[in-house]
């Protein structure tokens, strides 16, 4: 080929590339997207706090079993003074991240052997999903029969809530591989370990990932029957502070440490919707939405 | 594909492909997609298959590169090599940007990191897209894609090349720039190629030999050689004479097929 025409094509190929990228790259400021995240909840918790006040208001219930937000709010600065409130949520996260680790472990381990195995899968696929639709407060009746008014039975059901999600998650992420991509790999020499290295496991983390979180709200949820059942064994745990808030007619006390149960929720969730999105924008997901 | 069965002739046959058979299905479904099949690619020759839809094409494509077998029939690559497939779509993996993309085949055969990433920028450089090696592939146009997808075949360090449809998706222009890129590289690196197209002029613009397979069963009705020198344009006459051979022999095949 003689040299103007290869240096021809050169100049003709990044022009047409500057073309094609110009106008791709557009950046908000890292302010200007937080701030556009947070007005909207912001405001939206504003507004629940009014209406709570105003219903408080109308008198609808007596103050002592409804009591507004600013008695509530004053009650949650005095427990988070307290070493009580700290110990409960430590006692419960505790339960929660073992149960969790463990629900992991399991899913994880039973979602890939399914995905991989016809056999199994034909044997307790569908168990898996009838599993996950059981309400884990059903559980709880034979946990406790089996493992008495323990940790264990707290222990057995949140791993049989969040398992099954979890497992879930990995045989649809597995299913969902684009065959393209698969083809693509066996080609550039994977197989075995290596595809599931380089292609499945990677083409199936948002589908684990979603699995996780779905995993944890199960788990979370469990956990907090469990507590409020299997009341006695420790003082101090979030759930059996609400039983005994309860019982003493505290309804400050309760309504406080609900708030505490939703915000830890928030939070943990939080953090697999930050994974999520980081997911999502690596894929290039996000920019195809327009976002 | 072992290295036992190479014989004397792989001097002169980069691929050969003797009575090649695949039957999909079973029972009363069954489906003849390739009846027996038998092509000699010499080595460093691009040949280009043409045919319309239900041809075979992609299935004769994916048992040569191994991930299909035969029903019936042999297929050997010279020297046992493990041909590198393209496809219609990059199929880049969305999570590993350019660079990485380029760099699994070369970590899947263990090179050690820094011979990689040698590697990696020789073969950008090559595609031209020496400045993207940190993009991810949505950040990219449909003809950068395909030329990442490139670098990552040829990181194979194969000799033979096997393209399905790469510039089917792409608009005329890039297509053109693209021919004129894969023609150099082709020489560059001494490759043999078999390109399966539906584009008749593509075929008379790329392939030093165009073959024409029949639809259903696939099977080799026609073959000529190419014979315009080379640097050549796509809207060159010679270009356009074969082409409208190659038309006319296509549309006699499609008409067979009328009710």
């Amino acid at each position: 080929m003689p040299p103007d025409t290869l240096t021809r094509t050169d100049a003709e190929l990044s022009g047409l590339d500057a073309l094609e990228i110009a106008g791709r790259q557009k950046e908000t400021s890292r302010g200007a997207r937080i701030w556009a995240a947070t007005w909207p909840k912001l405001a939206a918790l504003a507004l629940a706090v009014a209406i709570w006040q105003l219903v408080v208001l109308s008198g609808w219930k007596p103050p002592w079993s409804l009591p507004g937000p600013l008695v509530v709010g004053e009650e949650l600065l005095r427990q988070a003074g307290s070493a009580q409130l700290w110990d409960g949520i430590a006692v419960t996260l505790r339960r929660a991240a073992v149960g969790y680790v463990f629900s992991v472990a399991v899913g994880l381990l039973v979602g890939l052997a399914v995905a991989r195995s016809t056999v199994l899968r034909a044997a307790i696929g569908s168990m898996i999903t009838a599993l996950q639709t059981m309400p884990s407060i059903a559980w709880f009746p034979l946990a406790i029969l089996l493992f008495e008014l323990s940790e264990k039975a707290i222990f057995f059901v949140v791993v049989l809530g969040a398992a099954p999600s979890i497992a879930n998650g990995v045989i649809a992420g597995v299913d969902y591989v684009p065959p393209l991509l698969l083809r693509a790999g066996r080609n550039l020499g994977a197989h075995g370990l290596g595809l599931y290295r380089y292609v499945i496991a990677p083409a199936a983390l948002p589908a684990i990932v979603a699995g996780l979180k779905q995993g944890w709200a199960f788990s979370w949820r469990s956990l907090m029957a469990g507590e409020l059942l299997v009341v006695g064994i420790s003082q101090t745990s979030l759930g059996a502070q609400l039983t005994y808030a309860r019982e003493l007619a505290d309804s400050p006390w309760l309504l406080s440490t609900m708030i505490v149960i939703l915000v830890i929720g928030l939070l943990v969730d939080a953090v697999f919707g930050a994974a999520d999105t980081a997911i999502r924008r690596r894929w290039g997901v996000l920019d195809q939405a327009g976002r | 594909m072992t290295p036992t069965t190479t014989t004397p002739e792989s001097a002169t046959t980069a691929v050969a492909l003797s009575g090649v058979t695949k039957v999909y299905g079973r029972g009363t479904n069954v489906v003849l997609a390739l009846d027996r099949v038998s092509l000699d690619v010499r080595p460093g020759e691009f040949v280009c298959l043409v045919g319309a839809s239900g041809c075979g094409k992609s299935t004769l494509l994916n048992l040569v590169a191994g991930l299909d077998r035969p029903s019936g029939g042999d297929i050997t690559v010279a020297d046992g090599a493990r041909p590198g497939l393209m496809f219609q779509e990059p199929a880049l993996f969305p999570w590993l940007t350019v660079e990485a993309n380029v760099e699994v085949p070369l970590k899947l055969r263990g090179i050690p990191r820094a011979a990689r990433r040698e590697r990696v920028a020789e073969l950008l450089r090559t595609v031209h897209l020496a400045d993207f090696g940190r993009k991810r592939p949505h950040e990219l146009s449909g003809g950068m894609r395909q030329r990442v997808a490139l670098a990552r075949t040829l990181a194979l360090d194969t000799p033979v090349l096997l393209m399905d449809e790469p510039f089917g998706a792409l608009d005329a222009m890039t297509r053109d720039i693209l021919h004129d890129e894969l023609e150099r590289i082709w020489t560059e690196r001494n490759l043999t190629v078999l390109f399966v197209t539906h584009n008749v002029r593509e075929a008379a613009r790329l392939a030093d030999r165009i073959i024409l397979l029949s639809s259903r069963p696939g099977r080799i009705i026609w073959s000529t050689d190419v014979a315009v020198p080379r640097p050549r344009r796509i809207d060159s006459p010679e270009v356009a004479a074969i082409a409208a051979e190659v038309t006319d022999r296509l549309r006699t095949e499609v008409g067979r097929h009328a009710a």
